[in-house]
């Protein structure tokens, strides 16, 4: 019998529709960032990675299941240690932005911009949701979130189109960030 | 005689090995990489086929005399 973790997938699923009919559902997304990083910071390694990953077990599911994945090998450079820090910076430097504008939303400094950012360039129109209810600065790191959220999930499609069903993870800055601290936390034992 | 060997500085653990290995010989060695145990590995490319880094092959070994 299957474990409830293996239906993970659907929370991931569930969570990238929710986001069409309100936006702030995209604060639950943060569960997705947070989990990965205190699970290796105890010591727990990938643990997050290996067994409660949803969006890597939709990946597995559209890319095995349904098969649609041209089940290619990936090429060696995004493996390498280069790409994969370089994008997690990248990746950072880009959440960091986003983090800082919702700082400005904060301090009244720029108005709420109702958008959903695509790719860090496609600029979608999004205000059909109704934000009335919160903060503006809430709504905004919900747009920004979800922002990031839907861009990693094209980019993992893209690569789970191309290549094997889970190549998202061997460039996911999660995955980068979880395998660094457990580096650190356990150098000296590897072998 | 033929078992799975990971490149493991590429290695970045994901775990989709260990689903796919039928003997489970494969454990994540604390969040750095997949190490196989050679004593329950039969060789049967799963894992080099489900690999998203693709640094798992599968080699011929010396069987132990």
């Amino acid at each position: 019998m299957k474990k409830w973790n293996e239906y993970l997938w659907i929370f991931s699923a569930v969570y990238l529709t929710l986001g069409f009919f309100n936006i702030l559902f995209a604060w639950i997304g943060l569960i997705c960032m947070l989990t990965p990083l205190l699970l290796s910071i105890v010591g727990k390694g990938k643990i997050y990675c290996n067994s409660y990953c949803g969006r890597g077990q939709l990946f597995e599911f559209l890319g095995g299941r349904l098969k649609l994945s041209a089940n290619r090998n990936i090429p060696a450079f995004i493996r390498s240690k280069w790409f994969r820090y370089g994008f997690l910076t990248f990746f950072m430097t880009m959440f960091g932005v986003m983090v800082f504008s919702t700082y400005l939303v904060f301090n009244g400094t720029n108005n709420l911009q109702e958008v959903v950012t695509l790719l860090w360039t496609i600029q979608l129109p999004w205000n059909w949701t109704n934000t009335a209810a919160v903060s503006p600065w809430v709504a905004q790191f919900a747009f920004g979130f979800y922002s990031v959220m839907l861009t990693s999930t094209i980019l993992g499609l893209l690569t789970m189109f191309l290549f094997k069903p889970r190549s998202w993870c061997v460039y996911c800055p999660m995955g980068t960030m979880t395998q660094g601290i457990s580096m650190l936390k356990y150098r000296g034992k590897v072998k | 005689m033929k078992k799975a060997k990971v490149n493991q500085t590429e290695c970045v653990a994901c775990g989709v090995c260990k689903k796919a290995c039928p003997r489970q010989a494969i454990t994540i060695f604390h969040g750095i990489y997949a190490d196989v145990n050679e004593d329950f590995c039969i060789g049967c490319k799963k894992c080099q086929k489900v690999c998203p880094a693709s640094v798992i092959k599968v080699i011929q070994k010396e069987a132990a005399l």
